[in-house]
């Protein structure tokens, strides 16, 4: 059991746990993700590590999209969490690099946080765009402020920084001359492939972290491949962060709808009895195969599905 | 009890059958096909052993269970004693008895099987290991004298099972390490509830915890902790590497990427693990099977495992698709029985070269070719050859690619001063097993690649009086000639 140390909203539908986890927190590095299991009838589901502290926690931001990130995020303080299985996955190339511009869509902002923390510790200049739908929905911008020599605000509305997408940030600061070594680029498909398509015919380097559909984590499914340079590759092992000018974004897409159906259903039957799962989650030790809901989660729990380009 | 007869009349016993479950029943429920032998049909059966002084069974098995001594008990009326027997040589006489290849081991090597049918070792072997299940007097064996060594065993399937049962014995320390949030490995994940019913694996990790080895889940060693880690920092005298062979293959043909296309793994862990066929309490979802037309490619005992499971999933056809011809299937006869008692479909002699998908990504169609057999290979089975212009098209909902699997990397990456092989399998020696690093011992499917579950053990055990060798004397002694390569 993996018990719950806080857990407080940082956006609607989005919430930040410390999860006292010691042997993943003395471990993990930035761009690795953990894979954790509510109880013991929930699915595997993968999740980024944003954070982690010397008093063995590591920190996770979830947006509940399905029905297992929006059980999840009904646990509080004091809650524990059956399984958590980690660090898995390559940490992020964190070199001098030169210019980095990071990039976060939504709660990708949580995914690229601690990479952007490890490139500016690694001498690099940090440049950070953010992008949410409305300021509601921005997270991490004082951390982000904190961590990056620059920090650029979109939103799709204009209620904080500025109206556009990340992606028109990221043109207009190519285009008034700054020279960028690298992208990083965290958020839903359709903006990561956005971004791709502005660094591509520029050649600057640009990196993706994957959030496919997974199961084990640990290299044996095979599940969570990924179509990169024409290759199958798979996100646990290889990744999950990939060249983003080899990836083929138009895959992924399809793959990570595959549930799609089983995941509509399981989250109506979850906001028909919430309840139920949360009696489920505070009773862990027992057994109580005739209370919950019926099935299936987005696998991609820790990247929203609205709004294609921002967040 | 009975009256033990000369071998004349022993050899006129008929060899009694395994009571099944109907097949068109058991084709939709996940329930145990085999049901198990009635207490009179094992005497029976054990009565039909012609005790033999040099029993070639035992040699038959990998892991030399004394399979004449446990008989004779079995006839004898003291089915415990029997248990008791198996125990000394196996720690999972439950499972092994019901997926053991028999007839290709201790039954393939019994005298009687020459002339006549061989005893039915395996039946007896499951028949002993429930009727001590279930009259709950599991003796556990007693352990020696404890040594203060600790063994960290990594992988928690049928090779580090077995390894950690004898170095328990022995009086050693030991922690068991699994990935996944579940003890047993591939007897979870990989075999399916009708073959091999979770609960029964459970049972005999239970027994194992009793008897006083450590089990630590949610561990994934390679990354959670390295060996040096295990070693250095948390006082681990020796490693046993028994991670499998976990890295699934696939076809390399177009569209193995579209929805509705698995690995026989993915779909395995998915039903098995994961519970994915019971919706209305398990959250894993798994594509729509029901009503569908789901085939698997492969012939081994994984694709039989994955085609019946498919089937129980309410699939309106299961085929299995094979390159080669139903002789050289290497699934185990048994399970290709009870696969055509179901009702799947084969098609031998097909090959797939493409999958075809809908706008949406999903799988709507495969393209297969038609296969002939030519001159034999190296593997001394003769060579599948695609016939020109044979190709056509087949309608299909789900695929599912069982064609074997690849080493593991995840241990081998941060452990480098551990030599692999080319195709990155760990290299050890292979009377002691031991690595190319002190005090790290491996076997198992990722020294030798995909095998069965006994010969996964036979491997364990082999580890286990390796390793109880090197924590008595201190002593690694290097085979020259493998220094020198």
């Amino acid at each position: 059991m993996f018990p719950i140390v806080e857990a407080r909203f940082l956006a609607p539908d989005v919430k930040l746990f410390r999860i006292q986890a010691p042997r993943i927190a003395r471990k993990r590095r930035a761009g690795q993700f953990v894979i954790i299991r509510i109880d013991q009838h929930g699915e595997r589901i993968p999740l980024t590590i944003a954070d982690s502290d010397r008093d063995g926690n590591i920190t996770i931001i979830v947006q509940g999209v399905g029905k297992t990130t929006r059980w999840l995020n009904t646990l509080e303080s004091g809650d524990s969490i059956r399984d958590v299985v980690g660090p898995l996955g390559e940490p992020s190339e964190v070199e001098s690099f030169g210019t980095v511009v990071v990039i976060g869509g939504g709660v990708g902002t949580a995914i690229a946080y601690p990479t952007a923390v490890a490139m500016k510790q690694a001498g690099n200049r940090v440049i950070s765009i953010i992008g949410a739908r409305d300021r509601e929905r921005l997270i991490l911008q004082d951390a982000m402020q904190q961590t990056s020599d620059e920090l650029h605000v979109m939103t799709d509305d204009g209620s904080a920084g500025t109206q556009g997408f990340v992606t028109d940030a990221l043109d207009q600061m190519i285009q008034s001359g700054v020279v960028v070594d690298r992208v990083l680029a965290i958020g839903p498909v359709p903006m990561m492939r956005a971004v791709s398509a502005v660094t591509k015919p520029r050649q600057i380097p640009t990196i993706v972290s994957l959030n496919p559909i997974m199961v084990d984590g640990t290299g044996m499914c095979g599940g969570c491949r990924v179509l990169v340079g024409g290759r199958a590759r798979f996100a646990c092992v290889d990744g999950p962060e990939f060249d983003a000018h080899e990836v083929d974004f138009d895959v992924l897409m399809k793959r990570n709808n595959l549930y799609r159906d089983q995941e509509a259903e399981a989250l109506r039957e979850f906001n028909k009895h919430p309840s139920e799962s949360v009696t489920r989650s505070c009773q862990l030790q027992h057994h109580h195969p005739e209370v919950g809901p019926r099935s299936g989660d987005d696998s991609r729990s820790d990247v929203p599905v609205t709004s294609p380009e921002n967040s | 009890m009975a009256e033990p007869l000369p071998p004349k009349e022993r050899v006129k016993i008929p060899r009694q059958a395994m009571p099944e479950q109907d097949a068109d029943a058991r084709a939709r429920n996940f329930d145990e096909v085999n049901l198990g032998l009635e207490v009179v049909a094992a005497q029976c059966e054990a009565q039909r052993c012609l005790t033999c002084a040099d029993p070639k069974c035992v040699k038959g098995c990998p892991v030399g269970v004394k399979v004449r001594d446990f008989v004779e008990l079995v006839l004898a009326g003291d089915f415990l004693g029997a248990a008791s027997k198996i125990r000394e040589d196996n720690v999972l006489p439950a499972v092994t008895g019901r997926v053991c290849p028999q007839e290709n081991q201790c039954e393939g090597a019994c005298i009687m099987g020459k002339r006549f049918d061989s005893l039915a070792i395996g039946n007896l072997e499951r028949f002993v290991a429930d009727y001590e299940r279930e009259s709950g007097q599991v003796a556990l064996p007693q352990r020696a004298p404890l040594t203060g060594k600790k063994v960290a065993i990594v992988g928690s399937g049928p090779a580090g099972l077995s390894c950690a049962g004898d170095l328990c014995l022995r009086g050693h320390d030991v922690t068991v390490f699994e990935a996944l949030h579940e003890i047993g490995g591939v007897l979870l994940y990989g075999i399916p509830e009708f073959r091999l019913p979770k609960d029964i694996v459970r049972q005999e990790i239970d027994n194992m915890r009793a008897m006083g080895i450590e089990f630590q889940t949610n561990v994934v060693v390679g990354k959670t902790v390295t060996i040096d880690e295990l070693m250095q920092e948390e006082g681990f005298d020796a490693v046993f590497v028994a991670t499998g062979a976990g890295l699934p293959r696939f076809l390399d043909i177009p569209g193995e990427h579209l929805g509705g296309v698995y690995s026989a793994n993915e779909f395995l862990t998915r039903v098995n693990l994961m519970k994915a066929y019971d919706s209305s309490h398990y959250d894993s979802p798994i594509y729509q099977c029901r009503d569908r037309h789901v085939a698997v490619i492969g012939g081994g005992n994984t694709a039989m495992d994955s085609v019946r499971s498919a089937m129980r999933l309410g699939a309106a056809k299961a085929s299995i698709i094979y390159r080669r011809s139903m002789e050289e299937m290497p699934a185990r006869q048994e399970e290709v029985h009870h696969a055509q008692d179901e009702g799947v479909q084969f098609l031998d002699l097909h090959n797939p070269v493409e999958f075809i998908g809908d706008e949406q990504g999903i799988l709507k169609s495969v393209r297969l070719v038609k296969m002939a057999l030519g001159e034999p290979d190296e593997s001394g089975r003769r060579r599948p050859v695609a016939i020109e212009g044979s190709e056509f098209e087949m309608p299909l909902d789900v695929a599912i690619v069982a064609v074997g699997t690849g080493a593991n990397p995840l241990v081998q990456s941060t452990t480098p001063d551990m030599k692999t092989n080319r195709w990155g399998y760990i290299q050890a020696d292979e009377e002691s097993l031991r690595t190319s690093k002190v005090g790290v011992f491996a076997g198992g499917d990722i020294v030798s690649g995909a095998a069965t579950v006994i010969l996964a053990m036979g491997a364990g055990r082999t580890a286990a009086s390796s390793i109880d060798d090197y924590l008595q004397t201190g002593v690694w002694e290097t085979d020259p000639a493998a220094a020198e390569s």
